[in-house]
């Protein structure tokens, strides 16, 4: 077992003293969360910020009610009116809530975010130096109106105290970088990002390195906002499709992510985020995709965004597959869905921050490879497109009718990459997209990424999310161009 | 508990100015809540409870470089003065390594404000027993949030600026079956029963019509009414970059062709940044004040963009006290002449559009937005309700919608208080009226 000391000991028996007794089940989940952001935009180092947020979330069932009081007061002060305030809410729902006692475990146990390369080891001046470096690789034309190169680090540590003796620390350190170049003619405006903020993952400077971060991939970023400039749009007309990996992110989450949430099935965020497609009487039996379509929930994979041991309930972590052959297998449902829906799930109910309460949520959610070359992908279209790095998502509140855009396209003839073209679209309807999927790449092409920022939940949470995948080929798909 | 945390503010403020060395100048920004929550599905309760937080971010300059950073309060003199203290030295050691900011910009005129409004929410416990009696033998699904959200600014220089705003929010749904709902939401500063039992009541009825056997339309142009909270969608969008002065000098503003071509809407668009009447702050985080109104779209035409105190310096233009992101907050839109009562007398034959629903840009720069339609959507002939439609997606432009396509905005504009909880509780707001729109593009 690691040892961590993700709190003060002093800290530690304040949360111990706070821990509500004579119920039927308390945790007190303490979190920091500390943040530095860096920029350079234009040449201009932009204003360098740092921020700690650090607080605990009581939680207490009683009685046949729950409750949760979520302070930035770590006070002994704070910490009993917090448990006071939990511990009333249990009170005031008994009775009138929705879910029953679920079997909350007590686990004991830490992870910590695998880190080769440290980036305490830098100054401040190292790093802003790296950035000034890549913005300056983006500055080749004068129709490049903007650039920005980022850099932030989140470094969460978390220890989770159960009534019934359960101790669970991890340290969890995320790297985000990110470049962006702005080309303009006119009414004419094209964005280029390197993955468009999902080339990230747990780590340290090694995170750089795993996406190719630095001055050559943001002089590529700013030499492809050109092209996108001078090149026509996409065409429209139904057509086989191949979708790169920085794609394929934003269709699996949107698509496959979303509607296998067991929260979203059971109804608690219809009147937010959505409902789903998919009901309780799929699992198991109905075709999701092709049977090419083998899809996994995953935290354990090391240095991709959304790994963990334990969930904010305490199950702990392991790979589940959610779809195998293109069956439907298994919802993205934590403990406490997993007990209202009577279906096994996997260790997903997480929190974005001690001020929020958990609920189902992916971690990483990945494609597993297939065995096909991209250049074997591409010599199977006759006519069709390649579409790379998202840039644009929409689908209904049943995660069926979606539309994508992406930042880059190019046309694919006879098996064959040809011209650039800009604007590129494509819809479709989830329920049949997957079953159009005739080609997964091997794991040559597969890249492990994250989506930072997943809205959802009543109140509203934001959270990063991981996905994987090798690049894929789909028949007969929607594509359309642009207007501009 | 808000009078303490403006009076701890304020002192904690004035303790960190004594911390400062040499030339050093610091601005400070709270922002917090007291906040209680209560999620509900199926008519009971799912999750419920209540969240204290305060941020405090303090910008250290000395000279013509500066950083940032912000942390957690416990409002413990004691536990905040170290977290400050051990701050300032972090900040300190950062300053040594960054270069000069051309566009460092902060208030230096001292305009100290103070606004506190007040509300009267009831116990959230009386609350639940509200919503479950409106909730028997209906499927209700949602989110309460009350409690008050507070920002205070300071500076070394001796500026105080506090707003505070005591508000609640319930954001519901009535369900009759799969995605057919009626969504609703009941907001304000004081809690009316009547009003709240008024509202469920209306929604109910709307059920009636959802029972109806659904209609699936083909992907076409049609007719539709965009009810206030339709149109919400357009501009929740387009709050995030399409007035900010930085989205117009960089290209990047969905409006590009109204800055680059003069392209117009329909001329009976005017659209404002009506601080005076949103609930928002008067002033933002680097000590400026904010306009009551910014005129952004006049009668049709480009006319205004919100310019943070750093934008001002990059651009060479004045500030009207926009955010870092130059966010628009309180949006309004002037009511037009269509009577409000007759608005399916108006349609005659397409859609009623209850709601939208994740709208996204399809083609930024010609400002094509696609989304879809939710919850209580209607298909209308001869000015009566035939039947719910089936979901769609539209993919239009803008300037189709409330240019060339525009048939007219009601008479009435409705004001809408953002339900949205991330982070914290929200403060944006909209004013908008209804619009009727000739053909607009459905395409799946």
């Amino acid at each position: 077992m690691a040892i961590i000391e993700v709190v003060p000991s002093s800290l530690e028996a304040g949360l111990e003293a706070a821990m509500p007794t004579g119920v039927d089940y308390a945790s007190i989940r303490y979190s920091e969360t500390r943040t530095e952001e860096i920029a350079v935009r234009n040449g201009v180092v932009e204003p360098v910020r740092t921020a700690t947020d650090g607080g605990v979330m009581i939680s207490v069932w009683a009685g046949g009610g729950f409750g949760y009081a979520a302070t930035s007061d770590l006070s002994a002060r704070g910490l009993a009116e917090a448990a006071a305030r939990a511990r009333h809410w249990a009170e005031a729902t008994a009775g009138r809530g929705l879910v029953e006692f679920p079997p909350l475990q007590h686990q004991v146990g830490t992870y910590v975010s695998p880190v080769t390369s440290p980036w305490d080891v830098t100054s401040l001046a190292d790093r802003v130096a790296i950035l000034i470096g890549a913005d300056a690789a983006m500055d080749i034309d004068d129709r490049i109106v903007d650039r920005v190169a980022g850099l932030s680090r989140a470094d969460t540590d978390s220890l989770i105290l159960t009534s019934g003796g359960g101790r669970i620390e991890q340290s969890i350190r995320n790297t985000y970088p990110s470049l962006r170049a702005t080309a303009n003619d006119g009414a004419n405006t094209q964005m280029r990002t390197l993955g468009r903020g999902a080339y990230v993952g747990q780590g340290g400077q090694e995170v750089l390195t795993r996406f190719g971060f630095g001055d050559e991939s943001a002089a590529q970023v700013a030499t492809e906002a050109i092209e996108l400039l001078e090149a026509p749009n996409a065409p429209t007309g139904t057509m086989d499709l191949v979708l790169a990996p920085d794609q394929m992110i934003l269709q699996i989450h949107e698509s496959i992510g979303h509607p296998l949430e067991l929260d979203r099935i059971l109804g608690d965020e219809r009147n937010y985020a959505g409902t789903s497609f998919v009901n309780l009487d799929m699992f198991g039996s109905y075709q999701y995709g092709s049977e090419l379509l083998n899809v996994t929930f995953d935290p354990t994979v090391e240095g991709q965004l959304a790994s963990y041991g334990f969930d904010d309930e305490g199950t702990a972590a392991e790979k589940r597959y959610l779809i195998r052959d293109g069956i439907l297998e298994r919802p993205l449902g934590g403990t406490v869905s997993q007990h209202r829906a009577g279906i096994e799930g996997v260790a997903n109910s997480r929190a974005c921050s001690w001020n929020r309460p958990p609920i189902d949520r992916m971690a990483n959610l990945n494609i597993e490879a297939g065995d096909q070359s991209e250049a074997e992908l591409i010599a199977g279209v006759e006519n069709g497109v390649y579409m790379a790095t998202n840039n644009s998502w929409s689908i209904d509140d049943s995660r069926n009718k979606f539309q994508f855009g992406c930042e880059y396209a190019r046309v694919i003839t006879d098996g064959e990459l040809g011209p650039v073209v800009r604007n590129p679209g494509y819809r479709g309807i989830s329920a049949t997209f997957w079953r159009s999927l005739n080609g997964v790449g091997g794991s040559e092409t597969s890249l492990a990424m994250g989506t930072p920022n997943c809205g959802k939940g009543e109140p509203n949470q934001v959270i990063g999310t991981g996905h994987a995948s090798p690049t894929c080929r789909f028949s007969q798909i929607e594509v359309f161009g642009g207007d501009s | 508990m808000s009078d303490t945390t403006h009076t701890y503010f304020n002192e904690l403020a004035t303790w960190a100015t004594s911390r400062l060395k040499g030339d050093e100048v610091l601005t400070a920004w709270l922002s917090g809540e007291n906040s209680d929550f209560v999620r509900f599905n199926q008519g009971l309760v799912r999750q419920a409870g209540s969240v204290r937080q305060r941020h405090l971010t303090i910008d250290l300059i000395a000279g013509d470089r500066h950083v940032e950073g912000s942390v957690g309060l416990a409002q413990e003199p004691a536990i905040d003065r170290a977290r400050v203290s051990t701050m300032l030295d972090s900040l300190r050691e950062q300053l040594r390594l960054v270069p000069a900011d051309p566009y460092l910009s902060y208030a230096t005129e001292v305009v100290s404000t103070e606004l506190t409004e007040p509300g009267s929410a009831p116990d959230p416990k009386a609350v639940i027993d509200e919503v479950q009696a409106a909730a028997t033998d209906r499927d209700l699904v949602g989110i309460y949030a009350s409690g008050n959200v507070f920002n205070g600014f300071a500076n070394s220089l001796g500026q105080r600026n506090w707003y505070e705003a005591s508000t609640f929010n319930l954001d519901w749904s009535f369900y009759l079956r799969d995605d057919k709902a009626v969504k609703n939401g009941y907001a304000g500063r004081n809690w009316d029963s009547a009003a709240f039992n008024a509202k469920a009541e209306s929604a109910a009825s709307q059920l009636e019509a959802l029972a109806r056997p659904e209609i699936d339309l083909k992907p076409d142009g049609y007719r539709v009414y965009l009810t206030p909270t339709a149109m919400t969608e357009f501009f929740t969008l387009m709050a995030w970059d399409a007035f900010g002065v930085r989205s117009h000098r960089t290209k990047q503003t969905p409006l590009l062709r109204m800055v680059t071509e003069g392209v117009e809407l329909s001329p009976t668009v005017t659209i404002t940044e009506d601080n005076a009447s949103g609930l928002v702050p008067d002033f933002q985080a680097q000590g400026f004040t904010r306009p009551s109104a910014i005129p952004l779209i006049t009668g049709g035409a480009y006319s205004d963009t919100l310019v943070s105190p750093r934008s001002a310096l990059e651009y060479g233009v004045e500030t009207n006290g926009a955010d870092m992101y130059e966010e628009a907050e309180s949006i309004t839109m002037a009511a037009g002449e269509l009577p409000t009562a007759k608005v399916l007398e108006t349609l005659g034959t397409g859609l009623y559009i209850g709601n939208l629903w994740y709208l996204n840009y399809s083609d930024r720069s010609a400002c094509r937005t696609t989304g879809m339609t939710r919850f209580a959507t209607f298909w209308v002939e001869g000015g009566e309700i035939v039947a719910p439609a089936k979901v769609l997606r539209f993919d239009d432009t803008l300037y189709n919608l409330l240019g060339d396509n525009l048939v007219g905005l009601t008479d009435e504009a409705e004001t809408m208080l953002d339900p949205d909880t991330y982070h914290r509780r929200s403060s944006s707001s909209f004013r908008l009226p209804g619009a009727v729109v000739d053909d607009m593009r459905f395409t799946l």
